[in-house]
């Protein structure tokens, strides 16, 4: 079989990027949303081609899944051994993340054509979203470490572009910078990381790579596991300065500080990029190199409880928080905890690799379930013209279907069978309760917290107080292709728990069956009822209670609901350290040392010529006395020597 | 192809030039001139391209030598590599891109694009000259025009920048010169005849002695014109006061010269001296990179904040040469490239927009982007060139050098190479602080609601820089192959005494 055909899937947004982004201004508005989601649906066409195809008649030697390279073309070659190669591999993940990407990118599509209508700027928000489109298929296809940066970069970007849209709005710019900034310094670890591993397996290949580093045999192993540095072994720096870069983008701990900030952005864009897809980056590059990480404890271990760590602290803030969007961000960056910790418990080989197939199965549900939320979020706040859950309540008279498609993703989120966040978080669990149960603890906990936030949530846009009348309260329900948009997504968040993902990804590419445990299955989702009756008690209704509980709580409360104030601290590095005790002096150096030693030695000429100018008198008597002194100088010389 | 051809447009613009009166005539006749220049340099390219696919192996290509001075043994001998082809091509399009931005130059116009001009062919001489005493010549052609550049049609201090920076150059001008002669007195010694010839002294051994003590004479020299640290303040104050063409030029090319003189002549006739220095260098390097982004981030006006950041990028020059791997080297000249286009367009933006605001403080400015699409897309298209964003230029530069350098297998190497990477995340800062300040953000002041987006010559002046960022940063291979082999020959005594 042959997939060449899959370079369409991504010249496709390219080139639609190129066509709205630079003649989109002559075009009238419509056509450009019009042209940019058609492409998209072409290209989810090919894309879900390309998953049967590879899943239920190519894919397959044997009984495993194979890596089919489909296309590879040298970029820029480094050296003999060393080169960039541009190429599409298609192996069970990257063939599911191209159809999450082109699926949830073609349903934001759709939803912005009447979401963004009013903006001056639809074409640019089109041209963009292309190029993010293109950006992230790129990262899910690259044959390349190498390639795999590049478009991590370009995914960084349109990221930036994207929540600095409203770039008049100054919070907008500082958000997009915010994030920008934050990644980049994350990506910093990533190159180095990218850097080391090349050295060690001398290839910038992906398939390479795992071959020559995946087993404790090989020479490149050997020597990359001998040379340390601090005590770690290279390998052990490059991967965990790898997942640095990943944790970077999938805002974990303590590199998540961007995502909040970047709900500035317009909501289809939180929706595809800040939920369903760039955020889960991340995860995605330590599954690529999960053959790598198994071999390393050291480096799998940390994605295992920064995972962790980040799901339970996430799942805290978003308890207390009053920004719609900010709570479902800080909710994203919960579940993508949970995947990264799925990978950090998980083994290899059958059901020890369980972790891996349930986090990318988690990875599916989730795209599916969070864009939903956002998407419905985006249709409350165009209702009410306000982000803060203070201003809205009651609202599931005037807003009937979007009412629906929240609480289903809402069960959902909140691991409720038969939805599909119930099956994934469940096989999470059951793979964290086989190899750590501190881990296992911490996501209970966390699915708990997880169903309390997501119905305070629910309950406070849709319920509580009846609905106070906004006087712009123009619009009922959302428009047609908005609310299209979010039925197929409602109904992919049901039926997204029934695919099989053990048949089809797992670590050795063969499938096996996970034994299903009632008892695991069952406090699971006791920990979700448990958290929804809370919030139904609190928030169905208007009362006091939480309030008189949250002042309980106090200095907690406080600091969760400031963010443990952990951006307090970035602030304070950047503006206080790297401002005024780096930036600053050196600037004062270059101008009061360097420069001035620079004048001063032309000063130091002028006033030395200054001073033997004079010897040029034009007097005789002058000349006769240097003559003289010149004379009987030299004669001393020629005597004494 | 006739080499000649490359100083004989010049020279015949200029002949033109002095010809004609109407200040009209004299734009488009600089403007033709040098596009016919560009237009030849392509085809340089794609003539240099065909002969090395088709087999040719030789160290240059297009080599000619007419006796110039018998006596002295000097000759007037020229010839390219694929380094100095691309050093061509970036040295047109930065003419053509700098004559098209000057349109609106009001003041002795014709003596303006004259200077203009002299610069550029004593950069083309530079380029393809291949003889010491000539390449010595062209070099000062193409450093004396700017004092007249800064000082005349200048802004702020503009006499005492003009004069700093000549008078640093100079200083470099003097390094280069003794150790030109100096050169020349070895092969006198050991050679026999005497030669100023690049080839042939390359093929001597000069005695490590003598090359301990040439190459940081030649190096510094040439290393002064490329900004190293600590011979860098003369770019910013330069800078500030130059008017927008002047700068493009002095960043875009001569800064150029530089690394070239110091990687195909100080390294190459050294190469001894080279790996007994490079630490030094590779110290040397790393300050400018980390101390140049961070003086950047403390600059407040934008024109001396990519004074600085030129500062931070030539930086990457001289780590990639010092680093003697074929890899890093060739980053290199790609950086050279890079950094010639990308910051070109950078000035000329800056140029552009100072012309309409009379300002360049990034806090007085704001909200650009919405009154000048074209200006402020080009403004974030040059940083995230500048901030090596994949896709664009600089990316493939930047990545060029740091997978090079990670070759080298020591502990300091590595720590240089790290430090480096830094810097990508510090001008990530000040390239969006500033684009956020100047560009992004309500327009802060309501005079400049109305004002004018690009014209004409402004866009075509972008234009012709943008299409080679794109090219080199989406399809790198052709530029990386051509400077590849040529950086091969010309460290092959070096690269092979390491390893």
């Amino acid at each position: 079989m042959n997939f060449s055909f899959t370079i369409f899937i991504l010249i496709l947004p390219l080139s639609t990027f190129l066509i709205t982004g630079l003649f989109g201004r002559n075009m009238p508005k419509q056509l450009t949303g019009i042209f940019g989601t058609l492409s998209m649906a072409i290209a989810a066409l090919l894309a879900f081609v390309t998953a049967y195809q590879y899943f239920f008649v190519a894919g397959r030697t044997g009984d495993a899944y194979t890596t089919i390279t489909a296309l590879s073309q040298t970029w820029l070659k480094f050296s003999p051994t060393l080169s960039i190669d541009m190429g599409i591999i298609l192996d069970p993940i990257s063939v599911m993340m191209l159809v999450v990407v082109t699926f949830v990118s073609l349903m934001v599509h759709l939803y912005s054509f009447s979401y963004m209508k009013d903006e001056p700027r639809y074409h640019i928000f089109f041209s963009f979203l292309s190029l993010f489109s293109f950006s992230m298929l790129g990262l899910v296809v690259a044959s390349n470490i190498f390639q795999m940066y590049i478009f991590w970069e370009l995914v960084g970007v349109s990221s930036f572009l994207l929540i600095g849209f409203y770039y008049d709005k100054p919070s907008a710019v500082a958000a997009s910078k915010k994030a920008f900034i934050v990644t980049r310094f994350a990506d910093l670890g990533f190159l180095i990381g990218i850097l080391l591993i090349s050295y060690y397996s001398e290839s910038l290949d992906f398939q390479t790579i795992i071959s020559r580093l995946s087993s404790p045999d090989s020479p490149f192993m050997h020597t990359a596991s001998a040379a340390s540095f601090m005590g770690a072994s290279a390998i052990t720096w490059a991967l965990c300065l790898i997942f640095i870069g990943g944790a970077g983008k999938s805002a974990m701990f303590p590199l998540h500080i961007w995502l909040p900030d970047a709900m500035e952005g317009p909501t289809p864009v939180s929706a595809l990029i800040h939920a369903a897809t760039m955020v889960v980056a991340g995860v995605f590059l330590v599954a690529r190199l999960f053959p790598v990480y198994v071999m390393i404890p050291a480096a799998h271990d940390l994605v295992a409880y920064v995972g962790a760590f980040s799901a339970l602290f996430a799942a805290v803030i978003a308890c207390t928080q009053t920004d719609i969007k900010r709570i479902l961000a800080y909710s994203t960056m919960s579940q993508i905890g949970y995947m990264m910790f799925a990978l950090g418990v998980s083994g290899t080989g059958g059901e020890g690799g369980l972790g891996y197939t349930a986090s990318m199965f988690h990875l599916f549900t989730h795209a599916m379930f969070k864009a939903s939320l956002f998407l419905s979020a985006g249709v409350v706040i165009h209702h009410v013209h306000n982000n803060d859950l203070s201003a809205m309540g009651g609202m599931r008279k005037q807003l009937p279907v979007t009412n629906i498609v929240f609480l289903v993703a809402c069960l959902a989120i909140s691991g409720i069978p038969p939805l599909s966040g119930f099956f994934s978080k469940e096989e999470i669990l059951t793979a964290a309760f086989a190899h750590n149960k501190l881990i296992y603890t911490v996501g209970i906990i966390t699915a708990a917290l997880t169903a309390f936030y997501m119905f305070r949530l629910y309950y406070s846009i849709f319920w509580n107080k009846p609905q106070a009348h906004h006087a712009d309260n123009h619009h009922g329900e959302a428009p047609f292709p908005m609310l299209t948009a979010l039925i197929i997504l409602c109904a992919a968040t049901i039926a997204a728990g029934f695919v099989p993902f053990t048949h089809y990804i797992s670590t050795d590419g063969k499938e096996f069956e996970s034994a299903f445990h009632f008892n695991l299955a069952a406090i699971a989702v006791s920990a979700g009822v448990l958290g929804i009756a809370i919030a139904t008690i609190f928030y169905l209704k208007p009362s006091d209670r939480a309030e008189k509980i949250s002042v309980s709580l106090g200095g907690l409360y406080r600091s969760a609901y400031r963010k443990f104030y952990i951006d307090e601290v970035y602030t304070f590095v950047t503006k206080k350290i790297i401002f005024n005790l780096i930036s600053a002096p050196a600037a004062w150096i270059d101008r009061n040392v360097v420069d001035r030693s620079m004048i001063l030695s032309s000063e130091i000429t002028e006033l030395v010529s200054d001073e033997i100018k004079e010897m040029q008198s034009g007097k005789v008597n002058d000349y006769v006395v240097y003559f003289l002194v010149f004379v009987i100088g030299l004669s001393a010389l020629v005597v004494f020597y | 192809m006739n080499l000649n051809l490359l100083l004989a447009i010049p020279l015949l613009t200029l002949v033109a030039l002095f010809v004609v009166r109407d200040e009209k005539k004299v734009r488009w006749i600089s403007f033709i001139g040098m596009s016919v220049q560009l237009v030849v340099s392509v085809v340089l390219l794609f003539a240099y391209m065909s002969q090395r696919s088709g087999g040719a192996t030789s160290t240059l290509l297009f080599e000619s030598c007419t006796p110039w001075y018998a006596a002295w043994n000097i000759n007037y001998h020229i010839g390219v590599d694929g380094i100095a082809v691309a050093m061509i091509l970036l040295t047109s399009v930065v003419m053509v891109s700098g004559i098209l931005i000057s349109w609106n130059i009001q003041k002795l116009v014709k003596e303006f694009y004259i200077l203009l001009i002299l610069l550029g062919t004593g950069a083309y001489g530079f380029f393809i000259a291949n003889d010491l005493f000539t390449m010595f010549l062209f070099f000062e052609l193409a450093v004396i025009p700017k004092y007249m550049l800064i000082a005349i049609w200048g802004s702020g201090k503009k006499e005492f920048n003009a004069m700093k920076l000549v008078l640093i150059l100079m200083f470099g001008s003097s390094l280069v010169l003794a150790g030109i002669l100096g050169t020349f007195y070895q092969t006198t010694i050991i050679g026999g005849t005497p030669s100023w010839d690049l080839i042939t002294i390359g093929s001597l051994h000069i005695p490590l002695q003598a090359q301990l003590l040439l190459f940081p004479l030649m190096f510094a020299g040439f290393g002064v014109l490329s900004a190293m640290f600590p011979f860098h303040t003369w770019a910013p104050d330069g800078h500030s006061s130059a008017p927008t063409a002047a700068s493009m030029f002095l960043a875009g090319i001569s800064m150029k010269l530089g690394g070239f003189g110091c990687l195909r002549v100080a390294m190459y006739l050294f190469p001894e001296a080279t790996k007994y220095y490079s630490p030094y260098i590779i110290v040397l390097a790393s300050i400018g990179i980390l101390y140049g982004a961070f003086v950047t981030l403390r600059q407040k006006d934008i024109k001396m904040m990519n004074a600085y950041s030129s500062v931070s990028h030539c930086g990457f020059v001289l780590l990639g040469i010092a680093m003697l791997t074929q890899t890093a080297a060739t980053g290199a000249v790609l950086q050279m490239v890079s950094h010639g286009v990308m910051t070109a367009l950078f000035f000329g933006v800056i140029g552009m927009v100072y012309e309409r605001t009379h300002t360049r403080m990034g806090n007085e400015l704001g909200g650009l982007l919405k009154v000048m699409p074209f200006i402020g897309t080009c403004f974030i298209l040059a940083g995230l060139t500048s901030l090596g964003l994949p896709g664009l230029s600089g990316f493939v530069a930047e990545m060029t050098v740091f997978v090079g350098a990670w070759q080298v297998d020591q502990l300091f190497y590595r720590v240089a190479t790290v430090l480096a990477c830094m810097s990508i995340v510090v001008t990530a800062v000040y390239i969006l602080r500033a684009s956020g300040l100047a560009m992004m953000g309500p327009i802060k002041n309501k005079a400049y609601e109305g004002l004018p987006d690009a014209t004409w010559n402004e866009k075509l002046a972008a234009l012709v820089l943008i299409i080679p960022i794109v090219l080199i940063g989406s399809a790198p291979f052709w530029l990386n192959d051509m400077v590849n082999s040529s950086t091969g020959i010309w460290m092959s005594k070096i690269i092979t005494s390491i390893h």
